[in-house]
Formats: structure tokens, C-alpha cells, sequence
């Protein structure tokens, strides 16, 4: 086990529970009309995109999917501009064309994965293979949960990346289910890890709610991939502390569950091992706390001040010209 | 100046960007040392080596995700699909996430998708589609489609240089069939200005890929069966973006028009063209729009089967006369 510094902890302590506190807020403003469409959370797995994120450089590349909001968080979007993006405004990444973790920055190292489940693994791959190609030390950092793996794309792409080589890391959150569908419905074998193995990559079971097991285990798989030895597949074990979206009640999810999980939290367990280790003290974690709330009420503030976009809109960027033209 | 193939033409643009620019690079199955299903590189993996002339497993998600990704970093990729038919496997990649992320979030995705489609070479069912118009009703991508080896050279440098998602398809029955002076050094035809492969004034026959032949051989028998009509024949050469204003020119001076193409009848292209003619030609037009296509079935393998599915020149003939006699 690594050991986590004073330093690295109040980091991870802190975009844990930022993604937590945005994520809260963002249900609200759902719940008021505020913010239309769907929206997907991860609580409940914030240990998985903050304990991974955390380790990448600035020229490395995450891959963050819909339940990985401390990623963005991690790698430099403001809470007021993924607000603006739910929000439909303006000063989103996507300038309203597009909603809930559908974003990404190409600045910032965020490369964003598209509605269709599993698409961006081949597409991380290929970020993967352009740092191959220009010889580059740079890693990828791709999520998707425990559904995605039995779709087509991602059995190709963990082929072609074990067979390349590629410098990335495969996240899975296996959070026991796909929207209501358990994972025993989703393959027959018994892990994701057992798919993995299938191509010849590397594999771990983290315990998923442990974000000093989830950093610790990326840290070795990250190192692997510098060193040009290749992928590696980490099967997070967590669970989705919420229906698949705000819609969702999950009454197909046992009531026994939830309380089990419930008692795993990622972040209490966190605040326990920091005191435990008296990295932290209560009043150093109620102060970090009390700065997230601060924050996460400025950033509502600031994104609900952000305009709509302007129809006049409708058609910029569709190809690059259109933009030059503007 | 030289006389090249089609196919070496296509080569030689390849070639000589890779050599221009070194973020350019081909992957595919098959391309390598064998240099491809149809010797499109031959010779190149030997001259650029197995880095940037990449075999790939069988996997067009794998091979055209990484492409997407490769290009977000700042590469130029070059996807070679075996067979135009088998693009319909990755479809979700090219629709979903290479056609929206400029639109959606400002990533640039310059990628070129090329190989051989269309039918003439008993290919069957599976080896002969042209699957252009599926991409033509996907805003955020390009295709081109080219019938001339001077222009397959000009086009496939365009479309590497573009910086939106190109798809590039190559009519398999010109690769060998058609050889002519290609300028050695050079130059690029742009996308979105289309040629008049024969200058008439009496019928416009708009057509693009291998129709164009078919289109020239009905235009000089009717010259030499003495029906006097004088055609005139315009090639499309890319079909998004498309040179509306060659093709309103040329039937506003005719005021007649066939639409020709080899795909099949129902929602192809010519449906498009005929809409453009009833809005912005409609006063100029002598006689009806008609189009000449492929039935709506898929292309059959047997020759008088595939014979009769392909349109020829004189069912083109028939229609001019049709049209000349309206
Ligand atoms: C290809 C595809 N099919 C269906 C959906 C609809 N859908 C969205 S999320 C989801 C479940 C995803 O499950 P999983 O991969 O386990 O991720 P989780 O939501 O549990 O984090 C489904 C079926 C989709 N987005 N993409
Ligand atoms: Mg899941």
C-alpha cells in the first residue's frame, strides 16, 4: 500500500466530496425544472474517478464517463462550468448542445465519451495510440461500467489495445448493475476481470469504495503503461447508491443491498482512515467541508447567470468552416 | 505527365501526404506487407514503415475508434475499410461520436475513411453497396466520391488536409478499368465543386463515381445514332459538400436533367438533387425530373442478375429520349 500524505488525502477527501455536494445540487435543480432532460450520478462511487484521476499528469488523457464527475472536477472544469453545461448555458464546454457528463476539453486532457455505451474505449484507445505514435509518456485514463463491457465495441477495443500494447487503463465501475439489469444478467461469467483475461490484459478486483485501494492499484497499472508493458483492467466494486438516473426509483434494487452498501460510503470510510492516521483532524475535514459548500453555492450562482445559448447558433460548428466563417 | 490508375493515383496522393505531413498514417486490416485486398499500399509499409502503415485486427470498432481518438490529439489518420459494405459495423463510431464532436464540443475529428465500394465486379451482396447516402444525411461528415484518377489523387489529398471527418469512397470497378495523365507533383481538387465531364446544351445528366462512364457511353451513342441531342454530363465529385450552384448552372441551360447513380432508388441521392431542381429550378425545367438508379434490392451476384440490377447506358438512352420526346 502507498501512503497517503496529509497532502494527497485532503486532495482526494476534497473532490470526493465536491463531486458528492455538485452532484446534490445538480438533483436539486433537476427536481425544480431547472435542469431538463435526465441526469446520472455516482454516488456512492466517487472513490473510483477521484483515486484514479488524481494520479494522472498534465499531459495525460482521462476518459471519463457518466458516473465520474470528480474526473472533470479533477482535471480542472470548474463546478460553475459543468453547472453552466447542465444548465444548458452558455459558458458550458458544449454551449448547450449537449447535457449531463456528455462534455469534454480538449485543454484539460478530457476527452468525452459519447451516449453509446463503450464507444469512447476504442476511442480512448486511440488517444493511447496517438502518444504511442509520437512516443510520448503519456497515459490514458478510460471509464464505463459494468453493462458496457458486453457490448462489441469494447471486446474489440480490449483486443486492440492488449495486442498494441497501448499505454492505458481500463476502469470499470462495477456498480452490480446496468440501469435495472443485474450483473448476472449481463454475462455469465462471474467478473469483469474473467473477460479481460480473455485478451490478454492484465486484470485486478479493487475493493471500489476504497480510494486509497483504487489509487494505489492505477498508480501500479499507470506505471505499467508509462513503462510500455501495456494495458491494464481494474474492475472497481462498488454500487450505485441511486436509480440509474433522477428518474429511476430502482425498486428492482434489494432494500438489504443499499443498507449493506450504504455502510461502505467511500468517504466516510476516507474520513475515517485520515483521522485513523491522523493525516486529518475533524476540524481540518470540517473546514475542507465547509469550503465545498461554499464553493458548490458560488458555482450555482455564477452558472444560473450564464445565458442561454442564442439560436442564431443553431448551425456553428457543425464542420469547421462554418466556425471560420463566423 | 504520367499515366496512372485509378488505384495508383489514390497511392500516390496517399504517399505523398504521408510524406508531406508526418502526422498522416493509414491503419486497416490487411494493409501492411501484404499491401491491402486490393494493393491500394503496396510498397508503403516497406517505405513508411509498420508504424505509420498499421495492421489491425479484424475490427473496424477498434480500428475506427482509434482513429477518432488519434485525430482528437492532433493526427491525420487514414482508415482503410476492406470492403465500403462492412462500414455499416462501425456506423455508431462515424454517426455518433466522429459526426457530433466538433458540433458538440469543439473537438475537430480529421479523419479519412476510404475503400472500395459498388458493384460491376460480381462482388455479390456483400462486396458491391455504396453505402454513401447514409453519411450524406449525417450532418458533421463529408463524402466524396470520386471518378477520375486525376481527381481520386486531388480528392483523397483534400480530404486528408479537411479538417472534419471525411468518407472517401472509391468505386472498385475504376481501380484498374481507368488509367490517365495524373500530374506527378501536387495539387488538390477541393471539395464541393463538381466538373463537367462533357459540355452539352440540350440535357443535363448530373451524375458522380463509375455512373459517369455510363453516362458518357449513352451521351456518345446517342451522338452517333443520330438522335442529335447533345449532352452535357456533370460530376458531382463530393456529395456533402455539394456544388448546388454547377448543378442548378448546368439545368438552368439544358432545362432538362437525369439523375444517375448506381445506389439504390428510394431515398438516394437523386431524391435530394430532385428537391433542389423543384425549388430552385422549377421555371427553367422543359420536362420532368427523372432519375435512373439501381432497383431497391441489394446488388445481386449473379451476371445477368448483377446486369440487370446496375443501371447501363441504355436505360440512361431510354430516358433521354424519353425526356428529348416529352
Ligand atoms: C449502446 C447503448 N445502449 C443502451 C443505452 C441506454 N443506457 C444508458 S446507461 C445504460 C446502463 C449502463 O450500465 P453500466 O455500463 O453498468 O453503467 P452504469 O450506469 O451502471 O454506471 C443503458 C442501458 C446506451 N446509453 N447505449
Ligand atoms: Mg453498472
Amino acid at each position: 500500500m502507498a501512503t497517503v500524505t496529509r497532502e494527497l488525502g485532503s486532495q482526494l477527501l476534497y473532490h470526493m466530496k465536491l463531486m458528492r455536494e455538485l452532484e446534490h445540487r445538480i438533483e436539486n435543480l433537476y427536481r425544480q425544472g431547472k435542469i431538463v432532460g435526465g441526469v446520472f450520478f455516482g454516488r456512492g462511487q466517487e472513490a473510483i474517478s477521484a483515486g484514479s484521476a488524481i494520479l494522472t499528469g498534465p499531459e495525460d488523457v482521462v476518459c471519463p464517463c457518466h458516473r465520474d464527475l470528480a474526473a472533470f472536477l479533477i482535471r480542472g472544469m470548474p463546478p460553475w462550468v459543468v453547472l453552466a453545461h447542465y444548465l444548458g448555458r452558455k459558458d458550458g464546454p458544449t454551449r448547450g448542445r449537449d447535457g449531463n457528463t456528455h462534455m469534454g476539453a480538449l485543454p484539460l486532457g478530457i476527452i468525452s465519451y459519447i451516449s453509446s455505451m463503450a464507444a469512447i474505449v476504442p476511442v480512448a484507445n486511440g488517444v493511447a495510440f496517438s502518444f504511442q505514435y509520437r512516443k510520448q509518456p503519456n497515459v490514458v485514463l478510460c471509464y464505463f461500467g459494468d453493462g458496457a463491457t458486453s457490448r462489441g465495441e469494447w471486446h474489440e477495443a480490449l483486443n486492440f489495445g492488449a495486442v498494441f500494447k497501448l499505454p492505458i487503463v481500463y476502469l470499470c465501475n462495477n456498480n452490480q448493475y446496468a440501469y435495472s439489469t443485474p450483473v448476472s444478467r449481463q454475462m455469465a461469467v462471474e467478473h469483469i476481470t474473467d473477460r479481460a483475461q480473455g485478451y490478454g490484459i492484465p486484470c485486478q478486483r479493487v475493493d471500489g469504495n476504497d480510494v486509497v485501494a483504487v489509487h494505489d492499484a492505477t498508480r501500479k497499472a499507470i506505471a505499467r503503461a508509462r513503462k510500455g508493458e501495456g494495458p491494464t483492467l481494474l474492475e472497481c466494486e462498488t454500487f450505485r447508491m441511486t436509480g440509474h438516473s433522477a428518474h429511476d426509483g430502482a425498486e428492482y434494487v434489494p432494500k438489504e443491498l443499499l443498507e449493506k452498501w450504504k455502510k461502505k460510503d467511500p468517504i466516510l470510510r476516507f474520513e475515517k482512515y485520515l483521522l485513523e492516521h491522523k493525516l486529518l483532524s475533524r476540524r481540518d475535514i470540517d473546514g475542507l467541508y465547509a469550503k465545498v459548500q461554499t464553493e458548490v453555492e458560488a458555482a450555482v450562482t455564477r452558472a444560473e447567470q450564464s445565458p442561454y445559448p442564442d439560436p442564431g447558433e443553431l448551425l456553428e460548428g457543425v464542420y469547421a468552416l462554418a466556425e471560420k466563417d463566423h | 505527365m504520367p499515366m496512372l490508375t485509378y488505384i495508383e493515383a489514390i497511392r500516390q496522393g496517399i504517399w505523398e501526404e504521408m510524406e508531406r505531413d508526418d502526422r498522416v498514417f493509414m491503419l486497416g486490416e490487411d494493409i501492411g506487407a501484404y499491401g491491402g485486398a486490393f494493393k491500394l499500399s503496396t510498397g508503403m509499409q516497406e517505405h513508411f514503415g509498420p508504424n505509420r502503415i498499421v495492421d489491425t485486427p479484424l475490427a473496424e470498432n477498434a480500428f475506427v475508434g482509434a482513429a477518432i481518438g488519434a485525430a482528437m490529439m492532433g493526427l491525420r489518420p487514414i482508415v482503410e475499410m476492406q470492403f465500403a459494405d462492412f462500414i455499416s459495423t462501425c456506423y455508431d463510431l462515424i454517426v455518433n461520436y466522429a459526426a457530433k464532436a466538433r458540433y458538440r464540443w469543439g473537438a475537430g475529428v480529421p479523419i479519412v475513411i476510404r475503400g472500395p465500394s459498388g458493384g460491376g465486379v460480381h462482388g455479390g451482396p456483400f462486396h458491391s453497396n455504396n453505402p454513401e447516402i447514409a453519411f450524406v444525411h449525417t450532418p458533421g461528415l463529408k463524402v466524396v466520391v470520386p471518378a477520375t484518377a486525376y481527381d481520386a489523387k486531388g480528392l483523397i489529398k483534400a480530404a486528408i488536409r479537411d479538417p472534419d471527418p471525411v468518407l472517401y469512397f472509391e468505386h472498385k470497378l475504376l481501380y484498374r478499368r481507368i488509367k490517365e495523365d495524373v500530374p506527378a507533383e501536387d495539387y488538390v481538387v477541393p471539395l464541393g465543386q463538381a466538373r463537367t465531364a462533357r459540355t452539352g446544351k440540350d440535357i443535363s445528366i448530373i451524375t458522380y463515381g463509375a455512373m459517369v462512364y455510363t453516362a458518357l457511353e449513352a451521351a456518345e451513342k446517342l451522338a452517333q445514332e443520330g438522335d442529335g441531342v447533345d449532352v452535357e454530363v456533370v460530376d458531382l465529385r463530393s456529395l456533402v459538400p455539394l456544388d448546388s450552384e454547377a448543378v442548378l448552372a448546368s439545368v438552368r441551360k439544358t432545362n432538362r436533367v437525369i439523375l444517375l447513380h448506381e445506389d439504390t432508388r428510394t431515398a438516394g441521392f437523386a431524391g435530394e438533387l430532385a428537391a433542389q431542381m423543384a425549388s430552385d429550378a422549377f421555371d427553367y425545367l422543359d420536362a420532368p425530373v427523372l432519375r435512373v438508379t439501381a432497383p431497391d434490392c441489394p446488388v445481386p451476384y449473379s451476371p445477368p442478375l448483377e446486369e440487370a440490377f446496375l443501371p447501363q447506358a441504355a436505360d440512361v438512352m431510354a430516358a433521354v429520349r424519353r425526356l428529348m420526346a416529352y
